[in-house]
């Protein structure tokens, strides 16, 4: 893990005055070794690390210290934190919130109002330069009153909890590219995190939603090395956002061959031939879908006969339309040919009126030549 | 600017901006050769113009044999690349899609496979043409700024789609964009370079057939 961004001290869990290590309090909880040995596995299998890792992981996880978390969700729809919680019980990612201290998270906590905002304060305090934070949704910024929480706008609560934060996990197409607010005509001026804060390590996990192991993945590397994972060039963690939807595809021979459905109910879709056609965005998409998979590993969108619409691409809702196939113009390209075409005509007859009239002129003016010419001196 | 801002930039307005440029500049371009007209011919005369212009364009298409001999290179990787590009260009399913769009009817499509190799002969074909044209004096001569230009608009588009299909270098939103770019390059500078011989070659050859089956003196 060299081209790991190691954070400034290295280890957030450092100095977490809350409670003990991440070992006891599974332990307390009755997780047995055999099960908390299989999340290990699975969290190597997933960032891709050799099985040789997996005893490390163990032991770095055991006397891990559950760092402090702080969630804030502004502008959106709750999708990226139903998707976590909504995934299969006793699992990795179940497992992963025994692992952190969830000190804040509007849905999930149980104090509301100022109470709420004094555990946020509270926890920012104590952890100051070693918590988390988590955002989910976007920011706006032509009016702040649009979105606020206790009276505190989105942004002044987003730069004032960077502050003291080793690291920020921008969770949802929504907080780290704008996501549907940012969508045209984008009414509120939603940004993204990574366009207010420019001095913390920002982890971008897009998704509309993220696939939960995804984000509980990205968790656990953190907790893991210390560190934050090797990012693409729009803050993606590679080992997740790597591959393209398109290169994973279990219908990709189908592409490659040439097999389309051309409808939803033709014959080509019942026989789950490519999406392309119907607009698939698998192409230009980078996402865990194909290889990680939805629910627990059942399934993912193409393979309930849907096509990619792109969700992890910044600007996905101004793609040109979901059910566009993407080779195709965006608009009307034969009106315009028709038009163009009707209007060049009626020009080219007028620049070739032009040209006969040069034509007949230099005529005019032509003299014959003669044999008395050949003849003058 | 994202990449997919981009990619939608090259879909929408880019298109929009470049069909308009193509499909004018070619329109107007063949009707002023078309309307230019000829004299009427006064004086009765044996051959017929047009069985001897139709006759040469088919065979002015198969080079005879002591040009291909003086010019074997020229003409096999001009046959290649032009071959290539036609089944690249026609016979690729997202291409099919595109001229659907348009036109509004499709034709069945090759599997990627062929297509690649025919973009991998197009490729090398057109490399060579382009040596050939730098090392061989003559032609050297003979190259100016617009064979070096419409050589590369050419070029563009299937180097780039090519990379674009294979993902290199960088991500795909960004490399679709940059091929579809490249097209629209090629639209652009199409109407106003040699390029245009895609649409006046047959009018020149059905032309010097006629002139050639004519027998007898024009008026
Ligand atoms: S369904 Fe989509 S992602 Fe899968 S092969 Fe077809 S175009 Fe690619
Ligand atoms: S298949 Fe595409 S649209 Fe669907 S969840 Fe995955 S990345 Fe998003």
């Amino acid at each position: 893990m060299k081209k790991d961004l190691l954070l400034k001290d290295g280890n957030p869990q450092q100095g977490n005055p809350l409670g003990g290590t991440l070992g006891e309090s599974l332990r307390s909880q009755g997780v047995s070794r055999r099960s908390f040995m299989k999340f290990c596995a699975t969290t190597a299998s997933m960032m891709a690390l050799p099985p040789s890792m997996i005893p490390m992981i163990a032991n770095a996880l055991e006397n891990a210290r559950r760092p402090s978390v702080i969630w804030l969700s502004f502008q959106e729809c709750t999708g990226c934190t139903e998707s976590l919680t909504r995934a299969h019980t006793s699992t990795v990612e179940s497992l992963i919130f025994d692992a952190i201290s969830l000190d804040y998270h509007h849905t999930l906590q149980a104090a509301s109002g100022h109470a709420a905002e004094a555990a946020r304060e509270v926890a920012m305090e104590e952890n100051f330069g070693n918590y988390l934070l988590v955002v989910d949704g976007s920011i706006p910024l032509d009016n702040p009153g649009y979105s606020t929480i206790a009276g505190i706008s989105n942004l002044d609560m987003l730069t004032e909890s960077a502050k003291g934060a080793a690291a920020i996990v921008a969770v949802g197409t929504c907080a780290t590219y704008g996501g549907i607010p940012h969508a045209n005509p984008n009414p509120t001026g939603a940004v993204s995190v990574k366009d207010i804060i420019k001095d913390k390590p920002i982890i971008n996990v897009p998704g509309c939603p993220p696939i939960p192991v995804v984000i509980t993945g990205v968790l656990a590397h953190y907790l893991t090395f210390g560190a934050i994972p090797e990012l693409d060039h729009i803050g993606r963690p590679k080992v997740f956002y790597g591959q393209s939807i398109h290169d994973r595809c279990y219908r990709r021979p189908f592409y490659d061959k040439g097999q389309f459905a051309e409808t939803f109910d033709d014959e080509g879709a019942k026989k789950g031939w490519c999406l392309y056609k119907l607009g698939c965005k698998g192409p230009t998409t980078y996402n865990a879908c194909a290889t990680t998979k939805w629910n627990n590993g059942t399934s993912f969108p193409i393979e309930s006969g849907h096509p990619c619409i792109g969700c992890s691409e910044p600007d996905f809702w101004d793609g040109g339309g979901f059910y566009k196939a993407l080779s195709l113009p965006t608009e009307d390209l034969s009106k315009t040919a028709v038009y163009a075409a009707a209007g060049a005509a009626a020009a080219g007859v007028a620049v070739s009126a032009l040209n006969r009239g040069k034509k007949n002129a230099s005529n005019k003016i032509h003299i014959k030549t003669t044999i008395d010419d050949l003849t003058q001196e | 600017m994202t990449e997919i801002e981009l990619l939608s930039w090259a879909r929408g307005p880019g298109l929009q901006i470049a069909t308009i440029i193509f499909v004018a500049g070619v329109v107007i371009r063949v009707l002023e050769i078309l309307l230019l007209g000829r004299k009427a011919n006064l004086a009765e005369a044996k051959g017929g113009e047009m069985s001897s212009g139709l006759k040469t364009m088919i065979t002015r298409t198969v080079p005879d044999r002591t040009t291909f001999k003086r010019s074997s290179v020229t003409i096999v990787s001009g046959y290649a690349f032009h071959i290539g590009l036609f089944v690249v260009c026609f016979l690729s399913a997202p291409h099919i899609l595109f001229l659907k769009d348009i036109i509004g009817f499709g034709w069945p499509s090759a599997p990627t496979a062929v297509i690649d190799a025919f973009a991998v002969i197009t490729i090398i074909a057109m490399l060579v043409t382009l040596v050939n044209r730098l090392t061989n004096r003559v032609m050297r001569y003979l190259t100016n700024f617009e064979d070096l230009l419409t050589w590369f608009v050419t070029f563009l588009p299937v180097i780039t789609g090519y990379i674009a299909f294979h993902r290199i270098g960088m991500t795909a939103p960004t490399l679709l964009a940059v091929h579809i770019l490249s097209v629209e390059l090629l639209l652009v500078v199409f109407p106003f370079t040699k390029l245009m011989h895609a649409f006046t070659l047959f009018i020149a050859r059905w032309y010097n057939g006629a002139i050639s089956g004519y027998r007898g003196v024009a008026s």
